[in-house]
Protein backbone atom coordinates (compact mmCIF):
# COMPACT_ATOMS: atom_id res chain seq x y z
CA UNK A 1 0.00 0.00 0.00
CA UNK A 2 2.47 2.49 0.88
CA UNK A 3 4.44 1.46 -2.25
CA UNK A 4 1.45 1.91 -3.98
CA UNK A 5 1.42 5.54 -2.80
CA UNK A 6 5.03 6.53 -2.96
CA UNK A 7 4.23 5.62 -7.28
CA UNK A 8 1.60 7.58 -7.23
CA UNK A 9 3.18 10.19 -5.90
CA UNK A 10 6.34 9.92 -7.89
CA UNK A 11 4.31 10.03 -11.23
CA UNK A 12 2.32 13.77 -10.13
CA UNK A 13 5.59 15.00 -9.53
CA UNK A 14 7.20 15.32 -13.11
CA UNK A 15 10.63 17.38 -13.12
CA UNK A 16 10.41 20.03 -16.01
CA UNK A 17 14.19 20.31 -17.77
CA UNK A 18 15.28 23.71 -16.35
CA UNK A 19 17.03 26.19 -19.01
CA UNK A 20 17.15 29.65 -19.21
CA UNK A 21 16.83 30.50 -23.02
CA UNK A 22 19.23 33.84 -22.13
CA UNK A 23 22.16 31.98 -20.66
CA UNK A 24 24.43 29.76 -22.61
CA UNK A 25 26.97 30.72 -25.31
CA UNK A 26 23.91 31.32 -28.08
CA UNK A 27 21.95 33.37 -25.92
CA UNK A 28 20.23 36.39 -27.58
CA UNK A 29 21.25 39.84 -26.22
CA UNK A 30 18.26 41.45 -23.69
CA UNK A 31 17.67 44.81 -25.46
CA UNK A 32 14.91 47.31 -24.85
CA UNK A 33 15.01 47.76 -28.32
CA UNK A 34 14.31 44.51 -29.15
CA UNK A 35 10.42 44.21 -29.48
CA UNK A 36 10.24 41.03 -30.84
CA UNK A 37 11.91 39.46 -28.28
CA UNK A 38 10.88 40.98 -25.81
CA UNK A 39 7.11 40.38 -26.66
CA UNK A 40 7.85 36.60 -26.39
CA UNK A 41 8.16 37.44 -22.06
CA UNK A 42 4.62 39.10 -21.99
CA UNK A 43 1.00 37.52 -21.98
CA UNK A 44 -1.51 38.55 -24.14
CA UNK A 45 -2.85 41.62 -21.95
CA UNK A 46 1.12 42.73 -21.59
CA UNK A 47 1.61 41.32 -18.34
CA UNK A 48 5.66 40.03 -18.01
CA UNK A 49 5.49 36.16 -17.63
CA UNK A 50 6.65 35.32 -14.24
CA UNK A 51 10.04 33.26 -14.15
CA UNK A 52 9.09 30.40 -12.90
CA UNK A 53 6.72 29.57 -16.19
CA UNK A 54 9.48 30.80 -18.55
CA UNK A 55 12.57 29.06 -16.76
CA UNK A 56 14.70 32.28 -17.00
CA UNK A 57 17.02 32.34 -14.75
CA UNK A 58 16.71 35.10 -11.65
CA UNK A 59 19.57 37.51 -13.02
CA UNK A 60 18.38 36.92 -16.67
CA UNK A 61 14.37 37.93 -15.57
CA UNK A 62 15.60 41.14 -13.55
CA UNK A 63 17.60 42.21 -16.80
CA UNK A 64 14.79 41.41 -18.53
CA UNK A 65 11.86 43.00 -16.71
CA UNK A 66 13.94 46.69 -16.93
CA UNK A 67 14.22 45.94 -20.81
CA UNK A 68 10.62 45.44 -21.22
CA UNK A 69 9.83 48.50 -18.45
CA UNK A 70 11.92 50.97 -20.46
CA UNK A 71 10.08 49.51 -23.54
CA UNK A 72 7.03 50.82 -21.87
CA UNK A 73 8.27 54.08 -21.33
CA UNK A 74 9.02 54.44 -24.72
CA UNK A 75 5.43 53.39 -25.78
CA UNK A 76 7.12 50.72 -27.90
CA UNK A 77 5.27 48.23 -25.86
CA UNK A 78 1.73 48.84 -24.46
CA UNK A 79 1.25 48.66 -20.67
CA UNK A 80 -1.84 46.89 -21.05
CA UNK A 81 -3.30 45.63 -23.96
CA UNK A 82 -6.88 43.85 -24.26
CA UNK B 1 33.83 60.03 -20.12
CA UNK B 2 31.27 57.79 -19.99
CA UNK B 3 28.95 56.48 -23.16
CA UNK B 4 25.32 57.09 -22.92
CA UNK B 5 22.36 56.34 -25.28
CA UNK B 6 19.82 58.58 -25.72
CA UNK B 7 16.27 57.37 -27.11
CA UNK B 8 14.62 61.05 -28.24
CA UNK B 9 10.66 61.25 -28.90
CA UNK B 10 9.33 64.10 -30.59
CA UNK B 11 5.93 65.46 -31.83
CA UNK B 12 4.68 63.63 -35.38
CA UNK B 13 3.62 67.69 -36.90
CA UNK B 14 7.62 67.81 -37.52
CA UNK B 15 8.99 67.88 -40.73
CA UNK B 16 12.43 66.32 -41.63
CA UNK B 17 14.03 69.74 -41.44
CA UNK B 18 12.67 70.41 -38.42
CA UNK B 19 14.50 67.04 -36.54
CA UNK B 20 17.29 67.87 -38.35
CA UNK B 21 17.53 71.27 -36.56
CA UNK B 22 16.45 69.69 -33.15
CA UNK B 23 19.19 67.18 -33.95
CA UNK B 24 21.99 69.67 -34.40
CA UNK B 25 20.69 71.70 -31.39
CA UNK B 26 20.95 68.65 -29.03
CA UNK B 27 24.40 67.98 -30.60
CA UNK B 28 25.44 71.23 -30.17
CA UNK B 29 25.00 71.12 -26.37
CA UNK B 30 27.61 67.68 -25.66
CA UNK B 31 29.52 69.47 -27.97
CA UNK B 32 29.75 72.46 -25.81
CA UNK B 33 30.44 70.28 -22.74
CA UNK B 34 33.12 68.79 -24.73
CA UNK B 35 31.92 65.60 -25.18
CA UNK B 36 31.38 63.76 -28.55
CA UNK B 37 27.92 62.26 -30.25
CA UNK B 38 29.22 58.87 -31.89
CA UNK B 39 26.37 58.32 -33.44
CA UNK B 40 23.02 59.08 -34.36
CA UNK B 41 19.74 57.07 -35.58
CA UNK B 42 16.81 57.88 -36.83
CA UNK B 43 13.89 55.60 -36.79
CA UNK B 44 11.52 57.57 -38.18
CA UNK B 45 7.47 58.04 -37.72
CA UNK B 46 6.50 54.90 -35.74
CA UNK B 47 3.08 53.88 -34.14
CA UNK B 48 3.16 54.75 -30.20
CA UNK B 49 1.99 51.82 -28.22
CA UNK B 50 0.11 53.95 -26.00
CA UNK B 51 -1.55 57.82 -26.81
CA UNK B 52 0.92 60.49 -25.01
CA UNK B 53 -0.43 63.63 -24.52
CA UNK B 54 -3.14 62.73 -27.42
CA UNK B 55 -0.47 61.68 -29.81
CA UNK B 56 -0.85 58.03 -31.89
CA UNK B 57 2.38 58.42 -33.74
CA UNK B 58 5.99 60.17 -32.77
CA UNK B 59 8.95 60.65 -34.11
CA UNK B 60 12.29 58.65 -32.79
CA UNK B 61 15.41 59.15 -32.99
CA UNK B 62 18.46 57.62 -31.07
CA UNK B 63 21.92 59.72 -30.41
CA UNK B 64 24.82 57.47 -28.38
CA UNK B 65 26.87 60.04 -26.63
CA UNK B 66 30.69 59.44 -25.26
CA UNK B 67 30.51 62.55 -22.47
CA UNK B 68 31.07 63.57 -18.77
CA UNK B 69 28.08 63.04 -16.68
CA UNK B 70 27.80 66.61 -16.34
CA UNK B 71 26.82 67.27 -20.45
CA UNK B 72 23.54 64.72 -19.61
CA UNK B 73 22.62 67.35 -16.74
CA UNK B 74 22.43 70.38 -19.34
CA UNK B 75 21.06 67.83 -22.14
CA UNK B 76 18.25 66.33 -20.29
CA UNK B 77 17.29 70.01 -19.11
CA UNK B 78 17.07 71.53 -22.85
CA UNK B 79 14.63 68.43 -23.15
CA UNK B 80 12.77 68.98 -20.50
CA UNK B 81 12.43 72.25 -21.59
CA UNK B 82 12.06 72.19 -25.39
CA UNK B 83 7.83 71.37 -26.09
CA UNK B 84 8.52 69.54 -29.16
CA UNK B 85 10.39 66.81 -27.24
CA UNK B 86 7.52 64.76 -25.55
CA UNK B 87 9.69 61.72 -23.98
CA UNK B 88 13.28 60.86 -23.91
CA UNK B 89 15.09 58.30 -22.28
CA UNK B 90 18.94 57.87 -21.56
CA UNK B 91 20.16 55.35 -20.24
CA UNK B 92 24.19 54.38 -19.52
CA UNK B 93 25.86 51.87 -21.59
CA UNK B 94 28.83 49.47 -21.36
CA UNK B 95 30.04 49.85 -24.98
CA UNK B 96 28.55 51.57 -27.93
CA UNK B 97 27.45 49.18 -30.52
CA UNK B 98 28.86 49.96 -33.99
CA UNK B 99 25.99 47.59 -35.63
CA UNK B 100 22.44 49.74 -36.25
CA UNK B 101 20.08 48.93 -33.92
CA UNK B 102 17.28 46.42 -33.97
CA UNK B 103 14.31 49.11 -34.90
CA UNK B 104 17.07 50.68 -37.75
CA UNK B 105 17.17 47.46 -39.12
CA UNK B 106 13.77 46.85 -39.09
CA UNK B 107 12.85 50.13 -40.83
CA UNK B 108 15.50 49.80 -43.29
CA UNK B 109 14.01 46.00 -44.30
CA UNK B 110 10.12 47.66 -44.58
CA UNK B 111 11.31 50.56 -46.42
CA UNK B 112 13.14 47.90 -49.13
CA UNK B 113 9.71 45.49 -48.70
CA UNK B 114 7.32 48.43 -49.79
CA UNK B 115 10.03 49.04 -52.48
CA UNK B 116 9.65 45.84 -54.32
CA UNK B 117 6.14 46.09 -53.58
CA UNK B 118 5.64 49.16 -55.60
CA UNK B 119 7.85 47.90 -58.70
Amino acid sequence: MSDFRNDNSRKNFFKRKKNCPFSGPNAPLIDYKDIKLLSRYVTERGKIIPSRISSISTIKQRELSKAIKRARFLALMPYVSS
Amino acid sequence: MAFYESVIITRPELTDTQIENLIDELSQIIINEKGKVVSIENWGLKNLAYKINKNKKAHYFMMNLDTEPSAIFEFERQMRINEDIIRFLTIKIDKINEEPSILNVIKNNDTKTQEENTI
